[in-house]
């Protein structure tokens, strides 16, 4: 038995304003119904018109995922009704969508996949219904929010790969800057259709609605897989029907079935003339399009000889990556600047920015390469400078953790370790060579770890070899 | 005295604003009552302390009726809907915006039939229009109150709106000047829809000259509106003068059968006469595809209509009827909110867009349209102006047309050009069992120029 999988990504666009206002489309945390209009309240009378920087943004994920744009789209209307949905339909684009075809590359353990893309067109997001006590209330803060659907052809053929496609789409959509494309705040959502196929025959599909986190496709998509198994392995049928997914009970939730679907009745937007993008216009924005994942990743392994590993753990986020060659700029080690980032800087990250300022991890960098201070110190200090939101430099001075760089002072802690260890001294001389390593420890333990070690060590064969 | 009269009256000190209003509601006083052409109507006293202001503008102040499905700040527009008895828009609409710069004011809002749907203004929620020729009759419709308010002497002008003849049949009936201009020529910001790619605003009027005037104020390129055509505005008064002698005026000969009767083919034949008279030649032409214009114009307005109303759900406006669940609430608020006619509409347009049936209606209905478009393209290659009746009879009696396909029918001859978007003039071409009957004018996509000019060398010697 096989699964086959098709995804539908709904990805909201990240415009200043909404697809046919001039609303702020920047709805997150704003009071119910403050960023609204006639137009995108659908008020008798009002009319839209396209936010052509929407499009330039679907432009950018139909030029990356190498979709063929086509010159002449068109808007429709889907017809239904909905309390917050204001005019009773939704613009969309249906029979002349703004592209078409494309693929995707992704890689799940190693191992490289491709998903090719069906079209990919641009539409209006609806409202928010708000449930309480005493009924539900609108909130049309975000109705006519810019978004883009993106259709993939059945090439997906486990609940993993689903999870794993949509984080390189992630990905990409974050680094051409169109979307921030966080699940959890529904700028990407996902619906997924999934069929069992017998034996090369095409299998009944049915579609799993709303899967708002990577971890609900794969779990939703797991259990769906799991369910049309079982049906098909003792004989029974697949319904066509369509699921929603209760993330907390980690249960399927049937929502329609095939006899209740929706005849959304499109017809073309006579509101709206057809969309032209020229050929000058397509080119423009492919003139601006920031540098495509893929080819950052590449280029992180040519340019600063990083490993294929590395380099895609730095592109997963553009703003790591990005993060990433301004701590190579600061310190002028790429070598040193991913080492950092990767095991360090990283396990600090949670929100939207960096934890702490690239001219201070590079300055602190530059200060342990040039032997200021030790690799360990300078990571102590780097947890309480992340923790405390100082700058790191500022604490090495103020604890006075810089290395004891004074030939005389380090010769003087080391007689005096001498003169407290005659053992360790005793060994030494009697061939054991790995005592010197208790003696600069020791040494080390004195100077607060403001030593380098081997210097130390040199004085250590010094002393120990001039008596 | 037409409003360009009125306007130069004012200009040379001849009469005062307050006059013409008081003139103006001394009509209101004595024919409104039966008219009954306003939903609402302003205060004279507001009117003239505001028009003090506006005197230095090319408007100086004057009252200009609006019909109600038409946005003003400061008049509810109800479109003649129990949906809208209470609403008020938050914006002017394009065409009232450039009518208040211009100087002009809102007198008031006029009657129609529910959201501009119908032939005879009875299905208004707020009960019908009369026609001042004969109050027995309607004054056709759908913007029966503005065409009313014009010919019983209680407006100067009017904005109506026409989608497949609803200016220019009320007009016909009424006898007064209406204009249905190309589609896109004057924005639709702010007219609520019926069926967006057909609805136009344009002026009902006393004379051509003042439909001209009024056209000049309100045509042009609105960015609000995506469908509005990119063109700068015009004076379409300067240039009536030209005369149409040479041009040649096409009588397609599906506009003028048998059926309408030996009264109005007289008629007709008295335009043509007119027509040569005045320089013009007259041929006949042929444009086979009128009888398929009602079909196609009632699934796509009705399609587009099924959309446009779907807003009116009970969740917001005036009508809203609590039940047990979401879709209930919005049955029962529809059921209530909607009048009959506006229903069947509703009804006709989801069909025609469902699934299984797209194709064969809506789609083909569209393809129709299409032909139509090129049918009148390719007349005007032979002609300048296409020229008939506008409507198959004069006014008919309140309630006479109970079927709706024989209501349908009074729009036979305006819907071609309203499908083929191309700018069409209802005059007053004489009477008809004692009643106004128009003569109908189309010419080519933004030929208004050419169509106001023919209507004005015509309009002096059918008067």
């Amino acid at each position: 038995m096989r699964t086959v999988i098709g995804l539908e990504i709904h990805v909201q666009l990240a415009t200043e304003t909404k697809l046919f206002c001039s609303c702020s489309a920047n709805y997150f945390a704003a009071p119910p119904n403050t960023l609204t209009c006639p137009v995108c309240l659908g008020m008798p009378g009002a009319l839209p018109v396209l936010n052509r920087r929407a499009v330039e943004l679907a432009l950018r994920v139909a030029l990356a995922l190498g979709a063929e744009v086509q010159e002449i789209s068109r808007f429709d209307r889907k017809n239904y009704f909905y309390p917050d949905l204001p005019k009773g339909y939704q613009i969309t684009q249906r029979d002349f969508p703004l592209a078409v075809g494309g693929t995707l590359a992704f890689r799940v353990d190693g191992e490289e996949h491709t998903v090719r893309i069906r079209e990919m067109h641009i539409e209006e997001d609806a409202g928010k219904l708000i449930h309480t006590e005493d009924g539900a209330l609108v909130d049309m803060n975000r109705c006519g929010v810019p978004l883009i659907e993106i259709v993939t052809e059945p090439d997906i053929h486990s609940p993993r790969e689903a999870k794993e496609f949509l984080r390189a789409l992630r990905t990409l959509l974050r680094h051409l800057r169109v979307s921030n494309a966080d699940m959890e705040k529904g700028e990407l959502r996902c619906d997924a259709n999934i069929s069992v196929s017998r034996d090369g025959e095409l299998g009944t599909k049915t579609e799993i609605k709303n899967l708002n986190s990577f971890r609900a496709v794969e779990r939703a998509l797991g259990a769906e897989d799991e369910r049309q198994r079982e049906l098909l392995a003792r004989g029974a049928v697949v319904e066509q029907v369509t699921f929603g997914w209760d993330e907390r009970a980690g249960r399927l939730i049937l929502q329609r079935t095939k006899e209740e679907a929706h005849d959304y009745r499109y017809f073309p937007e006579p509101d709206l003339v057809p969309l032209v993008v020229t050929r000058e216009w397509l080119e423009r924005v492919r003139a601006k399009m920031p540098e495509l994942p893929w080819v950052r990743e590449e280029r992180f392994v040519r340019e600063y000889g990083l490993s294929p590993k590395d380099a895609g753990v730095l592109i997963e986020e553009p703003m790591r990556a990005d993060y990433f060659e301004e701590v190579v700029r600061a310190c002028g080690s790429a070598q040193e600047a991913a080492g950092w980032v990767l095991s360090e800087i990283l396990r600090y990250w949670k929100g939207d920015s960096p934890p702490l300022s690239a001219e201070a991890l590079g300055e602190l960098i530059r200060a342990v390469q040039s032997g200021k201070i030790s690799r360990t110190n300078a990571k102590e200090t780097l947890e309480e400078a992340i923790s405390s939101g100082r700058n790191p430099m500022e604490l090495v001075s103020e604890k006075g953790l810089s290395l004891l760089a004074d030939e005389a002072e380090l010769r003087r802690v080391a007689e005096e370790v001498v003169a407290e260890n005659p053992k360790a001294v005793e060994d030494f001389r009697a061939g054991k060579k790995q005592a010197i390593g208790f003696l600069v420890g020791q040494a080390m333990r004195k100077t607060g770890g403001r030593a380098d070690a081997k210097k130390l060590s040199r004085i250590f064969l010094e002393i120990l070899g001039s008596n | 005295m037409d409003l360009i009269g009125v306007l130069e009256a004012l200009s040379q000190g001849k009469t005062a604003l307050g006059e013409i209003i008081d003139g103006l509601w001394e009509c209101i006083g004595e024919v409104e009552p039966t008219v009954r052409a306003f939903l609402s109507l302003a205060a004279p006293e507001d009117l003239k302390r505001r028009g003090v202001k506006l005197a230095g503008r090319t408007l100086r102040g004057v009252p200009i009726a609006v019909k109600d499905n038409i946005s003003t700040v400061d008049f509810p527009t109800t479109c003649g809907s129990r949906f809208l008895k209470s609403f008020r828009p938050v914006f002017d609409a394009t065409a009232v915006e450039r009518l208040r710069a211009a100087g002009a004011q809102v007198q008031g809002k006029t009657n129609l039939d529910e959201f501009a749907m119908g032939s005879s203004t009875e299905h208004s929620a707020f009960g019908p229009t009369r026609n001042p020729n004969d109050p027995e009759r309607v004054p056709g419709g759908s913007s029966g109150g503005s065409a009313a308010a014009v010919a019983a002497g209680e407006a100067l002008a009017a904005l109506g709106s026409d989608t497949g003849g609803s200016v220019r049949q009320p007009a016909a009936l009424c006898g007064v000047v209406g204009l249905k201009p190309t589609y896109g020529l004057v924005p639709r910001w702010g007219l609520v829809a019926f069926a967006s790619s057909l609805d136009q605003i344009g002026p009902i009027t006393r004379s051509v000259r003042d439909c001209a005037l009024i056209l000049s104020v309100i045509a042009g390129h609105d960015p609000r509106d995506s469908t509005s055509l990119p063109v700068v505005p015009q004076d379409y008064v300067t240039e009536l003068e030209g005369g149409i002698e040479g041009w040649k005026f096409g009588l397609p000969k599906e506009y003028a059968p048998r059926e309408l009767g030996t009264k109005a083919l007289a008629l007709i034949d008295r335009w043509a006469s007119v027509i040569e008279e005045l320089g013009g030649e007259v041929v006949e032409i042929s444009l086979p595809l009128t009888e398929f214009a009602l079909p196609a114009y009632y699934l796509i307005s009705s399609a587009e209509a099924s959309a446009n109303l779907a807003r009116f759900d009970g969740v917001r406006y005036t009508v809203s009827v609590p039940a047990e669940d979401v879709r209930a609430m919005i049955a029962a608020s529809r059921t209530l909110g909607f009048g009959r006619e506006v229903k069947r509409r509703i009804m006709l347009g989801t069909f025609a867009l469902s699934a299984g049936y797209y194709d064969r209606y809506y789609g083909k209905a569209q393809r129709v349209r299409t032909l139509i478009a090129h049918e009148f393209a390719e007349a005007f290659q032979e002609v300048d102006i296409v020229f008939g009746p506008t409507s198959p009879t004069p006014a008919f009696k309140l309630g006479e047309k109970a079927d709706p396909i024989a209501m349908y029918l009074s729009d036979i001859f305006t819907l071609p050009s309203s499908l083929a978007g191309v700018p069409a003039i209802s005059i007053p071409g004489g009477k008809v069992q004692g009643l106004p009957f128009g003569l109908q004018l189309i010419a080519p996509r933004l030929e208004e120029m050419k169509l106001l000019r023919a209507a004005y060398a015509l309009e002096g010697d059918l008067a």
